[in-house]
Order: structure tokens, then sequence, then C-alpha cells
């Protein structure tokens, strides 16, 4: 994947986080996830389609993720509990919105959050797009971005050119 | 001053709400997506709708088109992940009258709704009275 799509997300959560949580977020080396190994304990994903197409999901173990929802909502609630969801929700959410209005001339659409949650669960995503994972390290613990998208316009681009050539 | 707040996460309403608390509005209902909204404002009456615009059954922005259609009038503030600049003028041509990107710090957001509401108030002063708001 282009680093054109992987710079948005650093400056996005970055951005995220300093704003609505005054937490400061250190990002370490991305890395493409060999297989479809499990996340962690809690995952909020969003689908990307129009432009770019795939799924961007934030993962979190579940004490970080209690941490961070905390910081955000100004209280305490329970991995598992509804507003725990929901302003995990939420923090995807702007993490999606903000990195995709960074693509250049690209038109994204993003899909409402979904929240996952349970020890070691896989989320599934296409197979033949790769993960690229975007630790990001934080005083509440290191939150994972794993960007799976696929740029349908180069895509386009691309199978013509090897038409042309063919 | 009655204040629809329109968004499908609580958390999201719950930092507006306290931004409007500050602010000393406090006559806030809360609906969680365009349909909620439009099942309610008629009644409720709103003098300013803050709006979300992605909700699931219906968008922030099908809701403002939709009650633009009656209400010309309702100062309507846009609150958006939706950064990009094309959006911000759809948003406008749907009839939003100010528009604030997710993530807002709260005196950003603050400000805004004070700016609209000011803006707002000149611009009823300046022209006649509406038969029917
Ligand atoms: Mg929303």
């Amino acid at each position: 994947m282009d680093a054109m799509y992987i710079k948005p997300f650093i400056a996005s959560i970055s951005n995220v986080f300093s704003t609505m949580m005054q937490l400061p977020v250190k990002v370490g080396e991305p890395f493409v996830k060999p297989g479809e190994g499990p996340s962690s304990d809690v995952s909020g994903i969003i689908g990307m389609s129009g432009d770019v197409i795939g799924s961007v999901v934030l993962s979190f173990s579940n004490p970080t993720a209690e941490n961070i929802v905390a910081l955000f909502c100004g209280q305490k609630y329970a991995a598992g509990s509804p507003d725990f969801a929901d302003a995990i929700g939420e923090l995807v959410n702007m993490v999606s919105g903000g990195a995709k209005a960074l693509f250049k001339d690209r038109k994204v659409s993003i899909s409402c959050p979904s929240v996952v949650l349970g020890a070691n669960h896989i989320v599934a995503k296409q197979s033949d797009v790769p993960t690229v994972v975007i630790p990001c390290v934080t005083d509440c613990g290191t939150v994972n971005i794993e960007v799976s998208i696929k740029d349908t316009r180069a895509a386009a681009a691309n199978a013509a050119g090897a038409a042309a050539k063919a | 001053m009655r204040i629809l707040l329109v968004d499908d996460s609580k958390t999201m309403r719950n930092i507006q709400k306290a931004v409007l608390a500050q602010l000393g509005h406090t006559d806030v209902l809360e609906a969680c997506d365009g349909q909620d909204a439009l099942s309610k404002a008629p009644a409720f009456k709103p003098e300013l709708m803050l709006v979300d615009w992605n909700m699931p059954n219906m968008d922030g922005l099908t809701f403002v088109k939709t009650w633009r259609q009656q209400n010309k009038s309702t100062p309507i503030i846009m609150v958006t992940t939706e950064a990009e600049k094309s959006r911000v003028i759809e948003a406008i041509k749907a009839g939003v009258n100010n528009y604030v990107v997710k993530p807002f710090t709260p005196d950003l957001l603050s400000q805004r709704i004070q700016e609209t509401l000011q803006r707002a108030a000149a611009q009823a002063a300046a022209q006649p009275a509406p038969t029917a708001a």
C-alpha cells in the first residue's frame, strides 16, 4: 500500500487524540500484518467506499481501550457497556473521516462504525488487500490502526496499462 | 433557547451538551439520526440545530435538505468528521449555516454556536417578521 494512504491516518489519529483528549501519540514503524492474525480485545471498524475501498480498524487491548474511553468521555465505562462501544465507534469514525479528507483527489465515503469485543477475535478483510498496521503508542497504552484499503482508480489505471502493454 | 442535537453517537452528544451547558443552554433535545430528528423537530420547534452527517437510517445531509423544504430559517450547524471542501460546499448548498469539523475543541464549537446565533439574530432583525416559522 502506498505511503500516501498511511500518512493521513498518522496525521488524523494524532489530531483526534490531541484535540479530544490532549493525548500525544508516538507512531512506530508501520508493518504489513502477516496473515489474518487475531486482533486484540476491542476493534472499532469503519468501511470505506468510493475511489478507495476497504476497512479501517482501531484495535485496542481492554485496559488501553478503557483508559482512552475514560479520557474521551470524562468518566470510566467498563469494556462491553453500550457507552464504551459508542465511544470507540466515534473515535474510529473521527480517525477515518480525518484521514480520508487527506487522500489526494479521491472521493471516499465512510460507513457508520461497528465495534467488536472479545479476546483474539478476527476481523476478516478482503483477501487481495494487505493490512498495514500502524502502531500508535500513548500514555494509555498502544492502539493499532489496521488499514486494509485499495485505490480503485489506481487499480483501474494499472489494469488499463497492463492491457495496453499486452 | 430550544436546541435540537442530532448525532448517532451518545458520547458526541454528551460532549456537545456540555459545551451548550457552559453557554447556558440546557433546553436541549437529542435525536440519534435524521429520521428521529424529523419526527421530533416539528413539535419541539428548535431555535438551533447541531447536526451530524454520518448516521444510520437517515444521514444529516438528507435531514437538512428535508427540513429546509418546510423551514428556511432554523439556524443549522453541521458537526461532522466530513472535512473535505466539497462536502462543506454540499452542506452549505443544502442549507447549513455553519460547519464544525470533528475533532473540535470545546472553545471552537462554542465560538461557532455563538457566531451562528448572532448572525441569525442580525438577519431576523433586518428582515420583517415571517408570517410562519
Ligand atoms: Mg456519526
